[in-house]
C-alpha cells in the first residue's frame, strides 16, 4: 500500500474522535445558549457546526484517501510556499496586534468561539496530512500544541477582564474586581475550589499518560549526531535566535538578560495603577513591552523553533516534508565589508603581520568603526535621546539609574528584531566583526 | 451516624486533629488555624481574589504538580540507576516491563505541564499588575523559581540517556561553550592568560564546569542525577516557602485597593 493510505488508516480513529469531540462540545454550548434563551441563532449556528463536525468524524473513520477531509493539496502547496521566517514573523506580529487593536471585537464570547471552533476545524484538516501530523505528533511536542490553545484561552479570559475593566474605569466606576470584594470563609469556599482543581489535573494527567507514551529513542550515541539536533522545547526559542546572533549573545547574554529584566520589572514600573485588577488602558506601555517580549519574542519563537524548523535548521512550511537535502542559499555578509568594500570600494583594513599590539588594535578599531559607532551610537546617544523627547515623561519619573536600566533594556531586547530586519533585508551578519576575540554582534 | 461518632470521640482522632469537623462558621474559622496544613491559609478572603476567572488557579496547580513530581520521581529513584550501563535499560524495564511504568509518563507530562503552568501562573500575575507594591520582592522569588523550573525540566531531560536526552542537553549546554570571558569559545577568553598558558580551555570552562566533563558522558549524566533529584527540589522547597509566606505576608492575593 501507498504510504499515504498507511498513514490515513493510522490516524483516522484519532480523527474521528477528535471531530465527535468538537461536536459533543458545541453541542453542549449550544444546549446552554439554548436554555439560557437569549441568542436561539447562535444555539441553531452550533447544532448545525456539531451536525457537519459528527459527518467529517464519520467521513475520518473510513480512513480512505479522498474521503478522509483533508485541505486541498492545492492549498497545502501555497501555504508551504508562502512560509518562511519572513513571513512567519511578520504574519503573527499583525495578528497579534490586529487583536490588540480590535480586542473589544475579539473578546465577545461568539467571536472568541467561532475563532477557536476555526482553530480546531483547521487543526483537524492538517492533520490529515502526513508531514504535519508527524511534527505535531511527535510526543514532546503535543504539550506545544497545548500551551497555544492555553495561551490563546488564559489571553482571551484577561482580556475580556481587562475591556470590561476599562470601560468602567472610563465611566468612573471602579473595576469588577473592587464590586466583589466581600470576605467568605476558606473553609469550605476556598478549600474546595483546590480540591476539585487537584483532583481535575490529577485526573487530566493520568488520562494524559495513560493515552501518550512518553517518547524513548535509541540509545544515547556520541557519534550519531541526529539531524535536526534540538534542545528541550522551551529553549528553542534561544536556539532560534542562533540563526540572528552568535551563540555568546543569543545563548548566554540574551537569556541572563531576561531573567534579569524580569527580576526588575516590578522597580521599573513605577505606574501606580493597574494593582491587583486586569486592565489595559491604565498600563498600556507595560501591558505593550509585556506582550511583545512575552507572546512574539517568546512563544512565537518557540513554536517557530518547534514546528518550523527541520533538519539543517532550514524552514519548512507546516506541510512540507522534513528533507535534509533542502538547500538555502546563504550569502550573508558583515557590516565591514559593506561598508569597505561595496561602499567605499576599498580593501579591507589588516595590520601587517608581526606589527605591534597597538597597530593590530588600532586597525581592529578603524576596521570595525563604523560598527562600533552604530551600537555605540544605539546604546548610548538612544537612551539620552529618548529620555528627552518620547521617554521624557518616564525619565522625570523615574529617575536616572532606574531609566537608564529600563532603556538600556528595552533596547536590548529590540536588537533581536532589528537583527532580524537587517538579516531579511540586508542579508546583514555582523554588525561588529571581531574574530581576533570571538568578539562577533 | 453512631460509629462516625465515635470515631470522631476516640482518643486517637482527637489527638490527630485539634479541632471539631468544621461544620459550623467557629469551628471552620478553628480548623484553618488549628491545621498544619491549613494554615497557609488565612481564614477569611475576598471572593474575588479566589475567582477563578482571576487567579486561574494556575499558582496553585503547579504547586500541585510539584508535588506529583515529588512522588513520582522518589518512585522512579527507586527503578532507574543513574550509569552509562543501566540508565538506558532501566527506562526500557520501565515502558516494557514494570507494573507501574505509566510513573514516568506521569512524571514526564507532569513536568512539561509544571512548566507550562509556571508560564501561565506568570502571565495571570504580570496581567493584573500583582508584581507591584507590595509584592515586587516576591515576584523575584517567582522569577528565580522559574528559572529553577526549567533547570529541573533540562536535568531531567538527560536522565532517559537516549539519544533525544543527550542531544538536547548538548546542544543546550553548548552555549556555556560561549559564556563571555568565561567559555574557551567566548568572547574575551583570550584575554585570561597567564605567562602566555590559557586559563579557559575545554577543560576549565564554563560548560566543563556544568558537563564534569569535554561532552556530555557519565560524569554529565551523574551531575545531573543529582542535581535533578537532591540540589534543585531543595532549592525549589525553600523558595516556594518563603514565595507562599510572602503571599500572606503581603498582604494575601492581589485586589483593588
Amino acid at each position: 500500500m501507498h504510504s499515504n493510505e498507511l498513514f490515513l488508516k493510522d490516524v483516522s480513529g484519532f480523527l474521528g474522535g477528535y471531530y465527535a469531540a468538537i461536536a459533543v462540545m458545541n453541542g453542549i454550548a449550544a444546549l446552554i445558549l439554548w436554555q439560557r434563551k437569549n441568542q436561539p441563532g447562535w444555539a441553531i449556528v452550533w447544532t448545525a457546526f456539531a451536525s457537519v463536525m459528527m459527518v467529517l468524524g464519520s467521513l475520518a473513520l473510513s480512513g480512505v484517501e479522498g474521503t478522509v477531509p483533508a485541505l486541498p493539496q492545492a492549498l497545502r502547496d501555497l501555504v508551504n510556499t508562502l512560509s518562511g521566517p519572513v513571513n512567519y514573523t511578520v504574519g503573527t506580529t499583525v495578528l497579534l496586534v490586529a487583536f490588540f487593536v480590535y480586542r473589544t471585537f475579539f473578546v465577545q464570547p461568539m467571536v472568541a468561539w467561532t475563532l477557536f471552533n476555526v482553530a480546531l476545524l483547521l487543526m483537524g484538516l492538517s492533520m490529515a496530512d502526513q508531514n504535519f501530523a508527524l511534527i505535531v505528533m511527535k510526543a514532546d511536542n503535543v504539550p506545544i500544541v497545548g500551551l497555544v490553545f492555553l495561551l490563546a484561552f488564559f489571553t482571551w479570559v484577561a482580556t475580556k477582564q481587562a475591556v470590561v475593566n476599562d470601560e468602567r474605569i472610563a465611566r468612573g466606576e471602579p473595576p469588577m474586581e473592587k464590586v466583589n470584594d466581600e470576605k467568605v470563609l476558606v473553609w469550605p469556599d476556598l478549600v474546595y475550589t483546590e480540591l476539585i482543581c487537584m483532583i481535575a489535573v490529577a485526573a487530566f494527567l493520568l488520562a494524559w499518560a495513560i493515552l501518550l507514551p512518553a517518547p524513548l529513542e535509541e540509545p544515547a550515541s556520541s557519534v550519531k549526531t541526529p539531524n535536526p539536533s534540538k534542545a528541550p522545547w522551551y529553549f528553542l526559542g534561544l536556539q532560534e535566535m542562533l540563526v540572528y546572533f552568535d551563540p555568546w549573545y543569543a545563548g548566554v547574554v540574551l537569556p541572563s538578560l531576561v531573567i534579569f529584566g524580569l527580576m526588575a520589572l516590578p522597580y521599573l514600573d513605577f505606574n501606580k495603577k493597574g494593582n491587583g485588577y486586569y486592565s489595559i488602558a491604565e498600563r498600556k506601555f507595560a501591558y505593550l513591552t509585556w506582550q511583545f517580549g512575552f507572546l512574539e519574542l517568546w512563544i512565537t519563537l518557540i513554536i517557530l523553533g518547534t514546528f518550523l524548523r527541520g533538519p539543517n535548521w532550514n524552514f519548512f512550511g507546516p506541510f512540507e516534508y522534513w528533507t535534509p537535502y533542502k538547500v538555502e542559499v546563504l550569502n550573508n555578509v558583515s557590516l565591514t565589508q559593506v561598508f569597505w568594500t561595496r561602499f567605499l570600494d576599498q580593501p579591507i583594513p589588516v595590520a601587517a603581520a608581526g606589527s605591534s599590539v597597538l597597530t593590530q588594535i588600532s586597525t581592529v578599531l578603524l576596521r570595525e568603526g563604523p560598527g562600533l559607532l552604530l551600537v555605540g551610537g544605539y546604546l548610548v546617544l538612544l537612551p539620552p535621546l529618548m529620555a528627552v523627547t518620547i521617554f521624557r515623561r518616564y525619565y522625570a519619573k523615574m529617575g536616572f539609574i532606574r531609566y537608564m536600566v529600563m532603556a538600556n533594556l528595552m533596547l536590548l531586547m529590540l536588537s533581536l528584531p532589528l537583527k532580524m530586519v537587517l538579516r531579511w533585508t540586508m542579508n546583514l551578519s555582523y554588525i561588529v566583526s571581531i574574530p581576533e576575540l570571538s568578539l562577533n554582534f | 451516624m453512631a460509629i462516625g461518632e465515635t470515631i470522631r470521640n476516640s482518643q486517637i482522632w482527637k489527638s490527630i486533629f485539634r479541632h471539631p469537623m468544621p461544620l459550623d462558621r467557629r469551628n471552620r474559622i478553628v480548623v484553618m488555624l488549628t491545621n498544619f496544613f491549613l494554615h497557609l491559609h488565612p481564614v477569611s478572603i475576598k471572593k474575588q481574589g479566589i475567582a477563578l476567572s482571576f487567579t486561574w488557579c494556575m499558582g496553585g496547580v503547579t504547586f500541585f504538580l510539584f508535588l506529583v513530581e515529588t512522588v513520582t520521581g522518589v518512585l522512579l529513584m527507586f527503578y532507574y540507576r543513574p550509569t552509562l550501563e543501566w540508565a538506558y535499560n532501566d527506562i526500557l524495564a520501565l515502558r516494557d516491563v514494570t507494573s507501574l511504568g505509566i510513573l514516568r509518563e506521569l512524571h514526564r507530562w507532569g513536568a512539561h505541564a509544571m512548566v507550562i503552568t509556571t508560564w501561565l501562573h506568570m502571565y495571570r500575575v504580570f496581567l493584573t499588575g500583582s508584581y507591584k507594591p507590595p509584592r515586587e520582592f516576591n515576584w523575584v522569588i517567582g522569577v528565580i523559581l522559574l528559572l529553577l523550573t526549567l533547570l529541573l525540566s533540562f536535568t531531567g531531560y538527560l536522565l532517559p540517556w537516549d539519544q533525544l536526552a543527550i542531544w538536547a542537553i548538548t546542544v543546550g549546554s553548548n552555549m556555556a561553550r560561549a559564556t563571555p570571558l568565561l567559555g574557551y569559545e567566548g568572547p574575551g577568553q583570550q584575554l585570561l592568560t597567564i605567562g602566555g598558558i590559557d586559563m579557559i580551555t575545554d577543560g576549565s570552562d564554563a560548560r566543563f564546569g556544568l558537563l564534569g566533563a569535554r561532552f556530555v558522558g557519565e560524569e554529565t549524566l551523574n551531575r545531573f542525577y543529582v542535581l535533578h533529584c537532591i540540589a534543585i527540589p531543595l532549592a525549589v522547597a525553600l523558595l516556594l516557602a518563603i514565595h507562599f509566606w510572602r503571599v500572606r505576608k503581603d498582604g494575601g492575593i492581589s485586589g483593588p485597593l
